[in-house]
């Protein structure tokens, strides 16, 4: 039986969730503010805040010194281009999975997960010189197909957990309606777990627009994303937190605006089966 | 045409096996029921029928051409689920024409079949509705007017009524009956409810542990049923079984006796007991009767009875209604 909150106990409990909201959220915000100070006033020490000088100067510095337009769309195209191109792949693999599992493909959704768990760095190299020799290096395909193969286990282990909460009967109805795989897919199981494959490419175009290190690694200037962009502020004259601020703050916006809208959707997805 | 031949049809998951070897003929238009306990492969006999499991071995023919290897779209079968099944994103119009939309008639056609359809059931005022929008009953009808629409060879239930309430399941089992008889298509039905299977049914196939125990008309079953199994499975209340001295003074090792066929007396008959439950019907009045040596016999009476719990009764079985069973748990009448 549920248990009825006292209003104390209520207030608590909302002070709480506030305060670990504000802790999750203090370096965002912090960038935030010392992007409009000046770049003095971003190192004073200690911090300024109510007696800091405040400027918009930072964002018109960044603005004029960089194509920031160009860094933006390819961050689009490389996220989005990326997810779209592993949903492509993962649905049907996670249709395989959920089923008509074979006898090992616990196994393999256990090794498809390990991979995340590697190091990067220790595939740098090899990845590197393949881009390199492929002509894939600094081209928006290129980074596509990278950031498309890393997210591609997550993007499968998500389908997989919302295809297996699909009822097996309502597919084998297609089946028995005279549909075949490609139809069962498209008409029956994508439009039922439309929720679920729109949280999960949300998530994974959050993934792709905020990965760094590939993005880094593998383009220099036609194909860079914003990640490149912020990174291209740290160097050579030496960090100027002022700028980078505005740099970074102009980097996750756009994401940061499309999460906030989509956050009903994203809970929703990730939670989608949790409760019956 | 519906004509389905099951020859040597074996069924195994891994080492387990479900359907050690079915050999059946369920002829043109005939309405044929499995019914069985729980896990006695029922289901699964009606899966391997649709296609939607593999034989281990055997063939399935259906209208004389071997369909063992075909998928389930090509083998002309419908089936009704128990859980109706339906697609939750369409509406119900678009549910019945989605089998004519697989198999690539144009919109306007397929909109005329699925109005008919629709007509037939008592659906055209909810064709825009989506299932979530209906009631359980509405619910199979749709699942059952998708099934119509493909003029299938053979419809295939599996347990579609399990879902319903007591009332509806009687009015749904009543207008399948009566979808039968208009359609005259060869109807497979699966179901635990020996009360389906006996109302419905033109043959019964029972099943026991993947085997089949019987095979009959439902009064053939319930009056000549062909061992202990089927004799106590058919007819509700069940048939009492009884070993011991009294079977082997009739030449058997079980008998039974329906609870219609045992007359009830308050001073003399063959075994004395005291009633434990009396259910009132109003028609019929059932007894539940401890007799001494043999456990609880049911009896039923008139209507009238005047006996409640407590009560000592005599209770004497019909002779010539009485089933003797030997030894394996075969029939030996």
């Amino acid at each position: 039986m549920a248990r009825a909150a006292s209003p104390r106990r209520k207030l608590l409990t909302t002070l709480a969730a506030w305060f670990v909201a504000l802790l999750i959220f203090f370096p965002v915000l912090w960038m935030i503010l010392t992007s409009f100070k000046t770049e003095a006033s971003a190192v004073a020490s200690p911090p300024e805040l109510l007696g800091a000088s405040w400027t918009l100067e930072n964002y018109v510095e960044v603005w004029s010194r960089s194509d920031y337009p160009r860094f933006f769309w390819n961050s689009v195209v490389i996220s989005v281009g990326s997810t779209l191109l592993g949903l492509a792949i993962a649905i049907p693999s996670a249709w395989a999975m959920a089923f008509v599992p074979g006898k090992r493909t616990k196994d393999l959704l256990m090794w498809m997960l390990s991979t995340k768990m590697m190091p990067a760095v220790a595939v740098m190299i090899p990845i590197y010189l393949l881009f390199q020799q492929l002509g894939l290096f600094d081209t928006k395909i290129g980074l596509i197909l990278a950031l498309m193969l890393m997210n591609l286990p997550i993007i499968i282990w998500m389908l997989y957990t919302y295809f297996k909460e699909i009822p097996g009967e309502i597919l084998e109805a297609a089946r028995m309606d005279g549909a075949g795989m490609w139809s069962e897919i498209a008409y029956v199981l994508t439009p039922m777990a439309l929720p679920g494959i729109a949280s999960t490419m949300l998530l994974n175009i959050i993934l792709a627009w905020n990965e760094a290190f590939w993005t880094i690694v593998l383009t220099t200037t036609k194909a860079a994303p914003l990640s490149a962009f912020i990174a291209s502020f740290s160097a050579p004259q030496g960090l100027f937190y002022a700028k980078l601020s505005a740099a970074s703050a102009m980097a996750i916006m756009p994401i940061l605006i499309l999460g906030w809208f989509s956050q009903k959707q994203l809970v929703r997805g990730l939670t989608f089966g949790a409760v019956k | 045409m519906g004509k389905i031949v099951l020859k040597s049809v074996r069924k195994s998951f891994g080492d387990v096996q479900v359907i050690p070897s079915v050999d059946l003929t369920i002829e043109n238009g005939e309405f044929v029921v499995f019914v069985g306990p729980s896990g006695c492969g029922k289901s699964t006999l009606l899966r391997l029928i649709a296609g939607l499991e593999d034989t281990t071995s055997g063939t399935i023919e259906i209208d004389g051409k071997d369909a063992t290897a075909l998928p389930p779209a090509k083998r002309g079968l419908a089936m009704v689920f128990q859980s109706y099944a339906l697609y939750p994103h369409m509406t119900v119009r678009k549910n019945i024409m989605f089998p004519l939309k697989m198999a690539g008639m144009d919109i306007a056609a397929a909109t005329k079949k699925a109005d008919a359809a629709a007509k037939v059931l008592n659906l055209t005022s909810y064709m825009e509705r989506k299932p979530g929008q209906l009631s359980g009953g509405q619910r199979q009808r749709v699942a059952i007017g998708r099934a119509i629409v493909r003029e299938p060879a053979a419809f295939l239930f599996d347990e579609p009524l399990s879902n319903l309430d007591a009332a509806l399941r009687g009015n749904m089992r009543l207008e399948i009956t009566e979808l039968h008889h208009t359609l005259k298509t060869t109807m497979i039905y699966v179901t635990h409810d020996q009360v389906e299977a006996m109302t419905m049914a033109d043959k019964i196939v029972v099943l026991q542990a993947g085997n089949i125990e019987q095979v009959g008309s439902p009064l053939d079953l319930y009056n000549h049923p062909a061992n202990v199994f089927v004799a106590g499975f058919i007819g509700s209340p069940r048939m009492n079984l009884l070993t011991g001295a009294d079977a082997q003074a009739m030449g058997a090792t079980t008998i039974g006796v329906r609870p219609e066929h045992v007359d009830i007396s308050t001073t003399a008959g063959k075994w004395k007991g005291v009633v434990s439950v009396a259910e009132l019907l109003g028609s019929d009045t059932f007894l539940h009767v401890n007799v001494e040596g043999h456990g609880s016999m049911t009896v039923r009476a008139g209507g009238d009875v005047n006996l409640r719990h407590g009560d000592t009764v005599y209770l004497t079985p019909q002779d010539a209604k009485v089933h003797r069973f030997g030894a394996d748990g075969k029939n030996l009448a």
